[in-house]
């Protein structure tokens, strides 16, 4: 893997017309070859930075990079390293679907006959070839996703950077769009992605900075972050119904219904010495799960860290 | 970007802006075609035969010029100023800020689109005046340049008007209360040489007024005013506009937050 930064922000803020400052000073690297998760509440700054990096927001001050190139020195070279995933749909949805790849290849001056190439690559690995022809606003939801895609990479951008792709997205489609994002990132994209799914984070990405009221309140590699997780919850289902929780020593277990026990294991605590304690009680264990996503509970807990720290 | 992939990427601006009203004509191509000979035959057959002669030619002769200069200013200016507002409203125009295209481009091509349906309309309407009037080309490169000119200078205005426009009823206000009442004063119908001298002094401070007349004098061989002063007056609006348009798509003014 390369060691160059694929993006680089130093200091960046954005205070729009109103006076709401959205950004307040972030700075942030992303390495060549990482996948990324910008995390962050609703409103947090992440589309602000995104959109800075890709030319559709002025930015207040601040330095950005894309590799080696300063886009306030010169932004036409560094667009051509971005490719972006909007959040929101922003194609027109009475073009067919096929004219959208070929038009956006045509803005980065790829002539025709090399963009329709690309357009037939990219339309097929993401299942949409069949649907060339179509007009995008007969597109399901999913599938206008995915052309969102295909348009973002019909110039071979070096940086992918998807604000939010699976939002609305079934399980099956996510599943797939999941496992090309990892085969691009392999090939070596670098990928930044924004996300409220956190177990696609925790899944795709190795980095994970999070964003909140416009700072960085977190920039780690995700096995480093999940390490800071004092706790985890398990829910475990039962064979036979319990009229109170067991007490065992180390353990805080409550029993949710008759067959149903939520115990919090501590970092330091083996799980083998609950299942030993629950075997010696004779209570047979069907299956086990976590309670919630591990990230989830780190990202709500650095959230509220920092809500209170501003607080006081 | 090379220059070579400057032309490509114009050139897609272009198709796709012909595209756009080519594939909707029966709303941007057939209104204004029938529109402009409904004038034919109420104007110029009808009325225009009780008038008689105008500097010297028949009526409908003599409106046929302003006419197609009528159509082809307010085609191309309703294809820019609907095409960029739209592309504005839907954040498409986002398709283009991500790419490295100069602003420059952008507004040659959004331009290029308006020219490409102001002619089409005029070619339509000039082939509709046939059946009503023999046509004569007294100077067919003034004709040419001047129709060109004129489209490329509406062009311009329709993409001031759809990068100011903040909402639908933004990209009406001006061909409502400005173009329309412009284009009717501007000489379409009558001769300023039939007007009192203050009103001639008025009508002189008109753009359109000189637009129409060049364009009436590749056909017929006479104007009201000074060809030379009229090509100065639309050269310098298209710079001027041309210059406005880039300062606002540079400062991010209407489509960048």
């Amino acid at each position: 893997m390369a060691n160059a930064n694929a993006l680089s922000i130093q200091n960046l803020t954005k205070t729009y017309a109103n006076g709401f400052q959205a950004l307040k000073g972030i700075s942030l690297e992303v390495r060549e070859g990482d996948f990324y998760a910008l995390l962050g509440p609703n409103g947090a700054g992440k589309s602000t930075t995104i959109g800075i990096i890709c030319s559709l927001v002025t930015k207040t001050s601040g330095k950005v990079r894309i590799f080696d190139t300063d886009i306030d020195r010169d932004f036409s070279s560094a667009k051509r390293l971005i490719g972006l995933v909007p959040q929101e749909f922003n194609f027109n949805v009475f073009e067919p679907v096929e004219e959208i790849l070929v038009n956006q290849a045509g803005y980065f001056g790829i002539d025709r006959r090399t963009a329709f190439a690309r357009a037939e690559q990219y339309l097929k690995q993401l299942g949409l070839w069949d649907k060339r022809r179509e007009q995008a606003r007969d597109l399901s939801g999913g599938m206008k996703r995915r052309l969102m895609i295909a348009r973002a990479l019909v110039h071979r951008p070096r940086l992918l950077i998807l604000d939010e792709p699976t939002a609305g997205v079934d399980i099956e489609i996510r599943r797939s769009m999941w496992q090309f994002l990892t085969e691009l990132n392999r090939s070596g994209t670098t990928i930044i992605l924004t996300t409220h799914y956190l177990e696609e984070a925790e899944n795709l990405c190795r980095t994970i900075g999070i964003i909140d009221e416009g700072e960085l309140v977190e920039n780690t590699t995700m096995k480093r972050l999940l390490n800071e997780l004092q706790t985890e919850t398990f829910v475990l289902d039962l064979k036979a119904p319990l009229q109170e929780a067991p007490d065992i020593r180390q353990h805080c277990l409550r029993l949710v219904d008759d067959t149903t026990l939520e115990a919090e294991i501590t970092r330091d605590c083996s799980i083998n010495f609950l299942f030993d304690e629950l075997t010696r009680r004779g209570i047979e264990v069907l299956s086990m799960r976590n309670k919630t996503n591990r990230l989830e509970q780190l990202f709500v807990h650095i959230v509220e860290e920092n809500n209170r720290a501003r607080k006081f | 970007m090379t220059l070579g992939e400057k032309y490509v990427a114009l050139k897609t601006i272009f198709i796709k802006e012909v595209l756009r009203f080519a594939r909707i004509w029966v709303q941007t191509i057939v209104p204004p075609v029938i529109t402009i000979s409904l004038y034919f035959i109420i104007f110029g057959n009808l009325i225009g035969s009780q008038i008689g002669d105008m500097e010297g030619f028949r009526y409908m002769d003599y409106i046929v010029p302003g006419l197609i200069m009528m159509a082809v200013i307010t085609n191309s200016y309703a294809n820019v100023v609907s095409s960029f507002y739209g592309t504005k409203f839907h954040h498409h125009i986002e398709e283009m800020l991500v790419s490295p295209l100069p602003y420059y481009l952008i507004v040659l091509g959004f331009v290029a689109g308006g020219i490409a349906r102001g002619l089409t309309v005029g070619i339509a309407v000039t082939g509709v005046s046939m059946f009503f009037t023999d046509l004569s080309f007294h100077n067919p490169g003034i004709l040419i340049s001047t129709v060109f000119l004129t489209s490329a200078l509406f062009a311009l205005a329709g993409l001031l008007n759809g990068i100011f426009a903040k909402s639908f009823d933004d990209i009406s206000i001006i061909p409502t209360f400005v173009l329309t009442p412009l284009t009717y004063l501007g000489g379409v119908f009558y001769s300023i040489h039939m007007l009192p001298g203050f009103w001639q002094n008025v009508s002189r401070v008109n753009p359109i007024l000189y637009m129409v007349n060049t364009f009436r004098y590749g056909f017929l061989g006479v104007s009201d005013l000074s060809i030379g002063l009229s090509y100065a007056i639309i050269i310098g609006f298209i710079l001027v506009l041309y210059s406005w348009a880039i300062y606002l798509l540079r400062s991010g003014y209407g489509i960048r937050r």
